[in-house]
This record gives C-alpha cells, structure tokens and sequence, in this order.
C-alpha cells in the first residue's frame, strides 16, 4: 500500500479530489510506479526475456459477437505454457484479447478491468463502447518506449455495443497497433503470430449473421488452421483436455463458453479433416 | 461585540459539533438493514441520480446523509481507495474495516483541523458469507466510527426511525420483509407522508432509493433495485413464494467466485454475466421474478450463462 491511504492520516488530498473517473489516471498521480509504461527499462533488447502469447480471433455473429485465443505461450523456440489465457471479459460487455509480451499483457488486463470498473462506479454508468477501446489506445500507447524493445503488447478489443442504432450489428471489434492506433474491423479481426491463417481461415469460412454455433465453430478452425502453420499457436489438446478459451458476447453479456463445448467444437473439426484426409489418401 | 481572542478547545469543538448536527439534521434519512442475504439500503431520495447510496467494492456499499458534495466526495475517495488496494494486492483483500478506518481518519482530521467540519454522517456496510459476518460501520461527523448489530439509521430524524425500527426489525428477514420494515420506518417521520402534512400514506417508490449488496451474487454484490422490481417488492401482492423461487433457483446458479489459476485477480466465476454495479435497469417483465437482482441483471435477461 502507498504510504498516502494507509498511514494515520486518512485520505491525502488527491483522493478527495472531485476530478476525473480514469483509476489509470489516479495512479498515474498517486502510485505510478504501479503503471506499465511508467517502468524504466534498461537499454538492451528485451524480446527473449520473457514468454509470449499468441493468436486471438474475434467475429461478430447474428447475436453479437465472439473471440476466442489459442492456449500457448513461448519463449524464444521453447513452449512456455500450454493452458495460458489470454482472452479475458473486460467487463459485463466487453471482451478482451492480448498477443504479445505476456507478463506486460496480463497486468495491462488487470489494469484495464480495473480502469472500466472504477469508471463505473464513480460515475454511475457504463462507458460507452468507443470509449473503452480509447482508453485502450491510451494505454497501449503508453507501453511505446518498451514496445520499441520487443516488449510489445497488441489486443485485440471486441463488445456488445448497448447504444447500437437500429439495424446495425451491436457486435463490434477492434484491432491495435503498437503505436495505439485504434482501427474498428468489418466482421472479423485476428492479431498475433498465427494471425495470417486465422485470418487467411476466416475469410473463407466467416459469412455476415451467422448463428451463434456456426461463428462458434468458425473461430476454433480458425485457431486450428493457425496451429496448423504457425509453431507459436497451440493446437486442440485432447491428452491434457486443453481447447481454445472462447468468450461469447451478446445482449446478455460476456460469458466464456463451457470447455465442454468448445471441445466438441474442436473434436468435431478434427474428426472432419481426418475424414477429408482420409478421403484423399484413397 | 468584540471577537474573542482565546476560546477553549472544548468550546470549539462543542460549536463544530452542533454546526455539523444542525447540517445533518436537515437532510432525510437513510436506513441500513441486515436480511438474510445481505444489506440493504433504504434512502428517502427524491431524485434519481443524485445517489447517497453507492458501491465502493465487490463486497462493500456506502450510504450517506448530509451535504451532497462532501459525501460525493467521500465516496469516491473510497472506491479510489479500494480500487488502488485491490489493484496492489487482490481483490480479497480490501475490507470495509479498512475503508471505514480511511474515512474516520479522514472525518475526524477535518473535523479537529479546519474551522468548518464536513456535515456528513455515512455508513460502510460490508456482505459476509454468512450473515453474522455482515458488517455496519457508521461513521459520523466527528471521525468516531461504531460498528453496529442488525441495522444503522441516519440523518434527520434518525432517533425517531431507529426507535421505529427497533420495535418492528427481526433479524434474518427477507428483502420484501425488510424493506416494508424499513419504509414504513422512514414513512413514520417523513414530511411527504400524509400524517406529517404530505401527500402520502407511506414513501412511494419514487421517493426512496434503495440498493442491496447480496451475498449470494459472485463477485459484485451490489444492485440498485429500481422500477418495476422496486415497486414489485414495495406492494403487498406478489406472494412471497412468487418472489423466492426464481431468486433461490438463481442462488445456486452462481457459485461463489474464486479466481481459477492464471486468471487476473477479480474475474471471479467466468461463467457468471456479472452487469454493471450502477446502471441496473429492470424493465417490467424482468421485475416480477427478479427481486432484487439475486442472480440475474435487469435489463439483460435471466442471465442464464454459458450457451447450451
């Protein structure tokens, strides 16, 4: 605990200070040393010092709108872990993906709940769904200086849009980059090493409204097609019962869909390509 | 008259006291009562979106009574606080204990410091897993913090609603119960009731705000309970079996949170749609089986998680 809030002396005037919702920028004036991009690196390559998350795809569906990352994680040419997740609910609408630095990612997650939370509380409602993926950038572009040292952390941003107009799809997604530029995606998005076939898959497989089962299946052949090709994205793992992490975002909200039904999505596209395999040998 | 130069510290602090108690006798009440699955929080409001009940953390609500932008500002420090402790350490370890200590610091600080004392009085209330672990700190103008048994009355006429409650107040109600309790309590000395000269025979749902934290919900404990589900509660129709069955099949639905290894501290159950704290909107069809937000989230359905 910083010595302001746990001293004798109650709250110091920052913490009565009527100003501003973000908890990223109260810490940013109270206890910066708990932000990400306010840590001094040293100046040397940092790239191989520590594991790295993969592939994340995201498509909006009939209902909403689904993302979903594979569960490895490596290290230079080494698997660091095989069960990581690195897809997260960012809040009840909200989805989010991390590729890159995974120890950068994962407290930049944390902050980021936290930072939506806090919004929340504070003013009584919730962000809109523009404004989370701003203050996403915002942090993003934070992380510059050690992104420039092989420390880059790109998510991948996906939610239910609770003031979408009539007729437009309520799902939506948005890609990053390491500068924090904030792109939103038509459909489908996919960031990470795996993403070139991920994406390569969505683009023959993905079709606009599909149902909620179909988009289901859609996004773990896209992972599938990426392990196939890409030694840093982790495949289906029946021995060790390891399957994709799928979130599912609709009007009632983020929920991550049950393993069990991910992996009967993820059995069932194994046992299609074998039969197609098969099919072709003979 | 000439100003005095000199005056005694206990002078001083007996003017400070009676400046704040004048302030706060002003305002409406607030009541905080136990039930059997949580707190609950009645506050005579008027308006409905200047809160005097607010959320600071999963397990930990506020009440206050007094001036509105003194305790504003209170609360937010305190959901700073609690965000800044739960970001540093984890979520398990922000306490109401620890708030409530910030804020009699910071209260009684104020109060024997500066010449005009905050005209405030508040409340912290925490939800156990149990309700003997359910805790009220109430914390008055002056930094003196006492943490209180079964229910908590403050603002104007908080003698006369608490001699009220104490007659009619069982422990181990439920929400319906507690909260026909709690109304009728602040009805008693309320002025827009018709046996003080207003227009009421008891505080109609507009006028009163009310929010549970409820235990039995996984991670974020406190719902506002607006519209329909607050009018719903309020009259004596619905059976009280009506009301219970949907909650308790909810209850069960939503196990306790414990964050699963890799997960960011204060995910909880990943299964559970977890809505906003503040935003709580419960349209008509959803009031009638959803009480009091126990398990699933007004406005977005029944919260049934996990597709099938």
């Amino acid at each position: 605990m910083t010595q302001q809030s746990g001293g004798r002396s109650g709250f110091t005037p920052a913490y009565l200070d009527r100003v501003g919702s973000s908890f990223t920028d109260f810490l940013g004036i109270t206890a910066p040393e708990l932000l990400p991009g306010r840590r001094p690196l040293p100046a040397m390559p940092l790239a191989e010092v520590g594991p790295h998350a993969t592939t994340i795809v995201a498509v909006t569906y009939a209902g909403g709108v689904l993302m979903a990352g594979d569960r490895r994680a490596t290290m230079g040419n080494l698997i660091s872990s095989r069960d990581i997740e690195k897809v997260y609910a960012a809040d009840s609408w909200s989805v989010i993906g991390i590729a890159g630095a995974a120890g950068i990612a994962i407290e930049m997650v944390r902050l980021y709940q936290v930072e939506l939370e806090h919004y929340e509380k504070i003013e009584g409602m919730t962000m809109s769904l523009d404004g989370k993926a701003n203050r996403l950038a915002a942090m993003i572009r934070g992380n510059l200086g050690a992104a420039m040292q092989g420390l880059a952390v790109v998510p991948l941003f996906a939610g239910y849009d609770l003031d979408a107009a009539e007729g437009a799809s309520p799902g939506r997604i948005f890609s990053y980059d390491v500068t924090g530029g904030n792109y939103e995606e038509r459909g489908y998005a996919s960031v990470g090493s795996g993403s070139l076939f991920a994406k390569n898959s969505l683009k023959k497989t993905w079709r606009p409204g599909l149902p909620a089962d179909a988009a289901t299946r859609t996004v773990v052949e896209s992972l599938y097609d990426a392990a196939d090709d890409d030694s840093a994205t982790g495949g289906p793992d029946p021995v060790r019962k390891l399957y994709p992490i799928v979130y599912r975002v609709d009007a009632e909200g983020a929920v991550r869909l049950p393993d069990a039904e991910v992996a009967a999505v993820a059995e069932s596209i194994v046992a299609d390509r074998s039969a197609a395999e098969q099919g072709r040998g003979a | 008259m000439t100003m005095p130069y000199y005056a005694s510290a206990e002078q001083v602090m007996r003017d400070r006291s009676e400046y704040a108690r004048k302030g706060i006798s002003r305002g409406r009440s607030v009541a905080v009562l136990t039930y059997s699955d949580g707190v609950l929080f009645i506050a005579e409001n008027p308006s409905s979106t200047l809160h005097k009940v607010g959320e600071l953390y999963d397990r930990i609500g506020f009440a206050a009574v007094g001036r509105y932008s003194e305790f504003e500002s209170l609360r937010v420090a305190g959901v700073r606080m609690a965000d800044v402790r739960g970001y540093s350490y984890n979520r398990r370890d922000v306490t109401g204990r620890v708030i409530a200590n910030a804020y009699a610091q910071t209260l009684g600080e104020v109060f024997t410091q500066q010449m005009k004392p905050f005209e405030v009085e508040l409340c912290v209330a925490e939800v156990g897993e149990t309700p003997e672990s359910d805790q009220l700190y109430r914390l008055t103008f002056d930094g003196s913090i006492v943490d209180e048994p079964d229910f908590v009355v403050m603002g104007g006429q908080a003698e006369a609603v608490s001699g009220h409650l104490r007659e009619h107040f069982l422990p181990g109600m439920d929400l319906a119960e507690a909260l026909k309790v709690g109304v009728r309590a602040l009805s008693a000395v309320s002025p827009a009731t018709a046996t003080n000269g207003g227009g009421h025979d008891q505080l109609p749902a507009e006028q009163i705000e009310v929010a549970v934290l409820d235990r039995r919900r996984p991670k974020r404990a406190f719902r506002r309970v607006v519209g329909a589900a607050l009018r719903n509660l309020l009259s004596d129709e619905p059976a009280p079996a009506d009301v219970d069955e949907p909650v308790a099949a909810a209850a069960h639905t939503h196990a306790p949170s414990a964050p699963a290894p890799g997960t960011p501290p204060g995910l909880g159950d990943p299964e559970s749609v977890d809505t906003a704290g503040g935003t709580e909107h419960v349209s008509d069809q959803l009031g009638v089986t959803d009480g009091a937000g126990g398990g699933t989230d007004g406005g977005s359905g029944t919260g049934t998680p996990a597709a099938g």
